[in-house]
């Protein structure tokens, strides 16, 4: 079991986000993309507990769990793996690619070890590809976490990384 | 068969052919005959050029030289000169193309050198965007409250419909006439969308108005409330646009608490209040109806239509869904009237347009410019030229609704229409500018990869189409292309124009078309010789030699 769970219990994970958000359809998507921040990823488990919180029949309110399986797969922002402690996205548009992001993409896959989508075995870290970000005139751009990084060098890289625990 | 190391193309709009393009067009031919190069260069016509007044244009690839006017009679000269001899016949060289009057006529705003129109960054980065007293101070809220003490719902319809306003997300409808038939539609309940799911690849100009400016963003959907009678909207802002949520948060509350929103706004019985509902990326979300599909807390699947959002959107009530640069035009369209707007920008494309550059160029950014300006003039003054040692070769005009325009079309007017014309397409307004170093099919292998990625996986077309021809232009750039592909991937890219449930689809094959009409030349390179042209593609015969 992932170690960020340990530390969370789902049910109150859940409970807190639908007070944040809601119990109304349109609040099913900021539920879980709560959930998906604070536990990394959404566990099978916590849309069990989505389902069993919000999903009321006789106030019209229908949530099925493979409604919520559909959000979660869906979105490219929720997972339901979980991911390693550090997730790096790399934007792999064409205004990233033409200013040298394949460079950068490949240093990336050699200093991790990793391909698209993978994670490293102590759980560190998780790389991904994404569609573009927005942060197109300082391409090649990627993310690591919430942090921004634009204008990136191959030379950087090895320096990113090293600010991560 | 040779593999084709040259294209010319001659202009055949009817004005080309009354100034004798036809004859000009066999004179080319006869002169590749007789210079033995008929299967080295191909030839064929193309259509406006935007360059009316140097007609019949002749272009040439790869230099992407452009000759213009061109006699029937200096067809042997310049394919002698060009194609034999290899050099630029410069005596026949189109002038470079005089300013679009609109340029020479802009003021400087301080601070911003090029001159600049600006309308919709007109605060952005002048003002505080979280003091909602410095945006008041700045004309913020005036409209507003022009509309509500002046304004019957259907005399601003009629302001936003008279200036010509057209959506800003890539489509270009009319955006009063989108009002209208919110207004006219039956039923009390009605709702005001605002989409700032901005995914397209190369463009963040919504980002910019969101971030610096987002009080423009709400006065704009209040108008738009009382011009079509609904009082709750919703703000759809892509996952990943963390400042501007906060920022947009930020401002909602206080404008609620200035009584510019919410309840009684401006102590009249209007209300108005606004939810901000982030997305959790999907590109296909921009789409209006997969949207509101996202909204109703379901996977962002684009709905079929008809019925069309207007009159079946949100929770299946009438529903405008506008785009933040739409929006961002509203309170000063209201304040100074459509005559001014029409001021700016071409007649049939008023105002200004944002756009975003990026690529092989000095300067990349956000400008706001009148409509109408053209390529060249973006990359010469406000982009400050190509990198050094930079050739332009294309420029692509956003993720999935715009274009591939090859550097022939550099002088087309930025317009709708003129696009329209040109078979091009202006997109969200992202011009991400290209060098000579930029191969086509690994450039449309990336394009592709981004909608087989995004596609949502609804209808076959779309699905399967964009996962084929990915498959196929990936074959193409490691050297195991066949020539037959490319009538496959026309095939395909017919059939999902034809098929395809939503824009992603349809637009999916635009890159495919634009490949094949502009380079197809460097496409059959990649196939009959396996190596590519510009030396990006890695192939897998691994015997490229450095051209």
């Amino acid at each position: 079991m992932n170690t960020l769970i340990i530390e969370h219990d789902i049910q109150e994970v859940v409970q807190h986000a639908i007070e944040k958000h809601g119990k109304t359809p349109d609040a099913l998507i900021p539920i879980l993309s709560e959930v998906n921040h604070v536990l990394g990823y959404i566990p099978a488990e916590a849309m069990r507990e989505v389902k069993k919180q919000v999903h009321n029949s006789a106030e019209g309110l229908f949530v099925a769990e493979s409604q919520l399986y559909g959000i979660a797969s869906f979105y490219d922002m929720l997972s339901t793996q979980p991911r390693g402690r550090h997730v790096i996205k790399f934007c792999e548009n064409a205004p990233c690619h033409v200013v040298g992001g394949k460079a950068i993409w490949d240093t990336l896959r050699e200093n991790l070890g990793l391909e698209n989508g993978e994670t490293t075995p102590d759980n560190k870290w998780t790389l991904v590809t994404t569609s573009c970000i927005g942060l197109c005139s300082v391409g090649p751009v990627l993310l690591v976490d919430d942090d921004m990084y634009g204008n990136v060098t191959t030379d950087q890289i090895p320096e990113i990384l090293g600010r991560y625990e | 068969m040779k593999t084709k190391r040259a294209m010319i193309l001659v202009s055949a709009d009817s004005e080309s052919i009354r100034l004798g393009a036809n004859e000009l067009l066999e004179n080319l031919k006869e002169a590749l005959d007789a210079y033995g190069l008929q299967d080295e260069v191909d030839i064929a016509t193309i259509v406006d050029t935007g360059r009316s007044n140097i007609l019949p244009i002749v272009v040439v690839y790869p230099e992407a030289a452009i000759y213009g006017p061109v006699k029937p009679g200096d067809a042997r000269y310049l394919v002698e000169e060009h194609l034999y001899k290899g050099r630029i016949a410069e005596d026949l060289l189109a002038p470079p193309k005089e300013l679009t009057g609109q340029i020479g006529s802009l003021r400087a705003h301080k601070g911003y050198n090029p001159a600049e129109q600006r309308i919709v960054l007109e605060r952005a980065g002048r003002i505080d965007p979280e003091n909602i007293e410095e945006a008041i101070t700045h004309n913020g809220y005036e409209a507003l409250g022009k509309t509500l003490a002046e304004m019957t719902p259907e005399q601003v319809i009629e302001v936003v419909e008279k200036s010509g306003l057209q959506g800003r997300g890539g489509a270009g409808f009319l955006t009063g006439r989108k009002w209208k038939f919110v207004r006219a539609a039956a039923g009390e309940k009605k709702y005001v969308i605002c989409n700032a799911d901005e995914s397209e690849p190369g463009t963040f100009k919504d980002r910019i108005v969101l971030e610096g400016d987002p009080h423009v963003i709400l006065e704009a959907m209040a108008i738009a409330g009382y011009a079509v009678g609904a009082d709750e909207g919703y703000i759809y802002i892509r996952g990943e646009y963390g400042l501007a949520y906060r920022r947009l948060q930020h401002a909602i509350e206080q404008a609620e608490e200035y009584g510019v929103l919410g309840r009684n706004i401006f102590n009249t019985d209007f209300n108005f209040h606004i939810h901000l509902h982030a997305g959790a990326g999907a590109y296909v979300c921009g789409e209006e109806t997969a949207l509101i599909e996202s909204i109703e807390g379901k996977r962002g699947v684009p709905r079929s239509r008809p019925p069309y959002p207007v009159t079946h959107g949100l929770w299946n009530k009438p529903t405008t869904v506008n785009n933040v640069e739409t929006l961002a035009n509203i309170p000063a369209i209201i304040r100074n009237g459509a005559e001014w707007y029409r001021s700016f920008g071409t007649p049939s494309s008023p105002g200004t347009k944002v756009y975003t550059i990026m690529g092989n160029v000095n300067f990349s950014g956000v400008i706001e410019v009148p409509m109408g300006i053209t390529l060249r003039e973006v990359i010469n003054i406000y982009a400050k030229g190509m990198k050094p040692g930079s050739v332009l070769k294309l420029a692509q005009t956003g993720g999935s609704s715009g274009s591939i325009i090859p550097a022939a079309l550099q002088d087309v007017p930025m317009d709708f229409e003129s696009f329209r014309k040109a078979g091009v397409s202006l997109g969200s307004g992202a011009l991400l500018i290209c060098d000579q170093n930029t191969c086509i099919v690994d450039l449309v292998k990336v394009l592709l990869q981004f909608f087989r990625f995004e596609s949502c996986g609804k209808c076959t077309p779309c699905r399967i189409g964009t996962q084929r021809a990915y498959e196929i232009v990936e074959r193409i750039s490691q050297g195991e292309g066949k020539i037959s592909d490319l009538d496959t991937l026309i095939n395909l890219a017919v059939e999902m124009e034809r098929a395809s449930n939503c824009g992603l689809g349809q637009t999916a094959a635009v890159p495919i078309r634009d490949m094949l009409k502009h380079f197809r030349t460097e496409v059959e390179a990649h196939i009959q010789t396996g190596t590519c042209p510009t030396g990006i593609c890695e192939m897998m015969t691994k015997e490229v030699e450095p051209i």
